[in-house]
């Protein structure tokens, strides 16, 4: 544990700012908490820049609090909406260049590896959908088919949202946006294909109206990736201006996506099953009590 | 049957690839890389005993690597390549360096790179021509992210049409980076300045990237001599916390450089965070240069320019040929003395102040058609130096440079006949009439 930055030097309690001293006196470091605890503890993020109604936001702190270690956790991002609230959480965060966020956490990973061994230092990307399936793509895919153990979380709002609403690879077919003024032309991005192919040990997607699905597959892709492999997890975090969402709508818009594109998937590999299983006592994955010997035919 | 080759290097080693482990001897591959033994970077730079072996610059840079005690090193082979991040592997092969992969490209290259230094351990990657413009994007942060790491820059050319032979004009775009430029003349060069740069850039005040840049083929592919230490030896670790700015490793409190986005505000403060944030760049730069002095023994070289009315001064290969142009003119009578300047960035200005105080003429050759050394020189030396300066001559494009183009320059300089290899654009300083100064202040 690194818990020692997140406390007070003797003599300086008195001095510290308030925010400072209840993220040390409430927060989560150290200890289990849940989304189901929200409103009870200090959250590492809980201000942040972002518009009213932004369900991305709401995402990443539910991601954050489903961190399993957050006091050893690293995120990492790229240009765009989410890296403004994330930089405001009370963890690391490496904000590099365009796109470039699997490449820095390839390096990144395998470098805390060789430092601390064993130690769980776990490395989380959490980039845009242009960030992850347009200009970061080659970097995305490569850092999966080399089997990097961390985690990649794609924000996906469909568009580029910090630049004023441009298209995005993960676009739906036909929407109307800047940079597509007669409609997008091709299909949204299979990326979750995409994540099994290179060969991915986890892939799941999620809307943030299920909090505890997020915390669930947010734990489980951390902790797979500490051993196992890449993990990947898309998650609808709808843009409410660019699409024109009603604040007070937002999260019933996500019901309706989740429905129509969104439903909740989810993809283990044999051997990160096992792992849950055996290192983390996960029950999820036992087999299942075999069915009554039925009549089996041509048996007496 | 005959006999099947293998093809070594000086030390027995295979050239291109890890040996294939023999099935009788199961010994530890390790077992040499294990036994290394950490000395001072003062005892390894300046006392320990060297022997002299003929290797290929790409293989000095292998072994200076091996002598560094590199934690995590990215390849990838773009063409043009020098055979180094190949070497490089077949020392993670030895356990000489502890992580080693193939990138997807430059791109990722550089962004692991960054991401590696951040993770607090010591990094090492090589590239060249199109791979350092094609890498630019992410090496031109480091500095500003505060990262230490050793690139080797092996320059070839980068423009269109395509070729793959040696031009150093990528030096000029990595000049103002804001990272810490050598450049190598040589095979011995490699050696030293890569292992100096990695005790460099480690420093605190420092804390910058540093490229060790040399001419491409001429030093990569041709081999020198090269004095080395005991390969038993070896530079201390990257001590993780000892950076200006903390690593991201969670056990140092987060520099948080996008805490409060500051720098894509559009008010004062914003402005002036950055504006600050460049000028402490530049000014790590500036203290780098006590270190070079300490460890690399001066940001330049002068052979013969104390009672010199010439000075040629040139970098890199342009250097070896300027030695022998030198030779040639000795022969003819003529006092010519040598200048090679060792670090592009911090620039040695206030050595060149002096040593040009006197001279008359100063010649610079150059492998590339821009002649960002002329302009470094002229800016440099401008007000402190009555010198005519001819920039040049220029080879360029894997032209190879006959040191009787310098003889030429030198002899026309001197006797004050027109160059018939150097634009008169290119001509600049000493008793130059006001059409030429404006040319020369115009291409600075």
């Amino acid at each position: 544990m690194s818990l020692d930055y997140v406390k007070f030097s003797n003599g300086f309690e008195k001095f510290m700012p308030k925010e400072y001293r209840d993220m040390v006196e409430h927060g989560p470091f150290g200890k289990k908490v849940s989304v189901s605890q929200m409103g009870s503890f200090k959250e590492v993020l809980e201000e942040h820049p972002m518009c009213a109604g932004c369900a991305m936001t709401l995402f990443i702190r539910l991601a954050i609090i489903a961190f399993p270690n957050p006091e050893d956790t690293i995120t990492v991002g790229t240009a765009g909406c989410g890296r403004l609230a994330i930089s405001q959480a009370a963890i690391p965060f490496v904000y590099g260049n365009y796109g470039d966020q699997n490449g820095v956490a390839s390096g990144l990973s395998r470098g805390l590896r060789l430092r601390f061994g064993d130690k769980p230092k776990d490395v989380v990307v959490m980039a845009g959908d242009g960030g992850t399936a347009d200009i970061g793509f080659q970097q995305v895919l490569h850092s999966w088919f080399r089997r990097e153990r961390f985690t990649t979380i794609m924000l996906d709002n469909e568009v580029y949202g910090n630049t004023g609403g441009q298209e995005s690879g993960m676009t739906n077919r036909g929407a109307v946006l800047k940079m597509a003024p007669l409609g997008k032309k091709f299909e949204k991005m299979d990326m979750l294909q995409m994540a099994k192919v290179a060969g991915c040990a986890y892939v799941a997607t999620v809307v943030p109206n299920n909090p505890r699905r997020v915390e669930s597959v947010i734990k489980k892709a951390v902790l797979i990736a500490r051993e196992v492999g890449s993990t990947y997890i898309q998650a609808y975090t709808s843009c409410n201006i660019e699409y024109a969402i009603p604040t007070d709508k937002v999260m019933e818009d996500a019901k309706t996506v989740e429905n129509d594109r969104y439903q909740f998937t989810e993809y283990v590999s044999e051997e990160a099953k096992q792992y849950l299983t055996e290192r983390y006592g996960y029950k999820e994955f036992l087999a299942k009590p075999a069915a009554p010997a039925a009549a089996i035919p041509g048996k007496a | 049957m005959s006999e099947t080759e293998v093809k070594t290097n000086p030390q027995g080693d295979p050239i291109t690839s890890v040996a294939a482990p023999s099935s009788a001897a199961k010994k530890d591959p390790h077992a040499e890389a294990k036994r290394q033994k950490v000395v001072t970077p003062e005892y390894l730079f300046h006392e320990a005993p060297r022997t002299k072996e003929f290797i290929t610059g790409s293989e000095a840079a292998k072994e200076a690597v091996r002598r560094s005690n590199v934690d995590l090193a990215i390849a990838y082979p773009i063409t043009p390549q020098s055979e180094t991040m190949q070497l490089v592997g077949v020392l993670y092969g030895e356990g000489y360096v502890k992580e080693y992969y193939r990138g997807e490209e430059e791109v990722g290259v550089m962004a692991a790179i960054a991401g590696g230094s951040r993770s607090g351990v010591r990094c090492y990657t090589a590239t060249a021509g199109p791979g350092t413009l094609r890498g630019l994007e992410g090496i031109a942060s480091w500095p500003g992210h505060r990262l230490p790491v050793v690139a080797m820059f092996t320059c070839r050319v980068v423009n269109a049409p395509l070729a793959i032979q040696p031009d150093n004009i990528e030096v000029s775009y990595l000049l103002n980076c804001g990272m810490i430029v050598f450049h190598a003349e040589n095979q011995q060069d490699m050696f030293d300045f890569t292992m100096a740069g990695f005790t460099i850039s480690e420093k605190n005040d420092v804390t910058l990237p540093v490229g060790v840049c040399c001419d491409g083929f001429f030093v990569t592919h041709a081999r020198g001599y090269v004095r080395m230490q005991d390969r038993g030896f070896k530079l201390p670790p990257r001590e993780a916390w000892r950076g200006a700015v903390p690593v991201l490793d969670a056990e140092n409190p987060p520099a948080r450089l996008s805490r409060d986005a500051p720098v894509q505000k559009s008010n004062f403060m914003a402005y002036n965070i950055h504006a600050v944030w460049q000028q402490e760049v530049w000014a790590a730069v500036e203290r780098s240069r006590k270190y070079i002095e300490r460890y690399m023994g001066g940001l330049l070289t002068a052979e013969n320019v104390d009672d010199a009315e010439v000075i040629i001064i040139a970098s890199g290969s342009a250097a070896a040929q300027s030695r022998e142009a030198v030779r040639l003119c000795k022969e003819k009578g003529m006092k010519v003395g040598l200048i090679k300047v060792r670090s592009l960035r911090p620039f040695p200005t206030k050595e060149l102040r002096e040593l040009c105080a006197k001279a008359k003429l100063i010649v610079v050759p150059e492998f590339n058609y821009v002649g960002w050394l002329a302009k470094e020189v002229a800016t440099a030396i401008y007000g402190f130096s009555k010198a005519k300066i001819i920039g040049g001559p220029r080879v360029y494009g894997g032209q190879s440079m006959p040191v009787e183009l310098i003889v030429d320059e030198v002899e026309s300089g001197v006797s004050g006949k027109k160059s018939t290899n150097v634009a008169m654009s290119q001509i600049m300083g000493g008793a130059v009439n006001p059409e030429e100064v404006e040319q020369f202040m115009r291409s600075i």
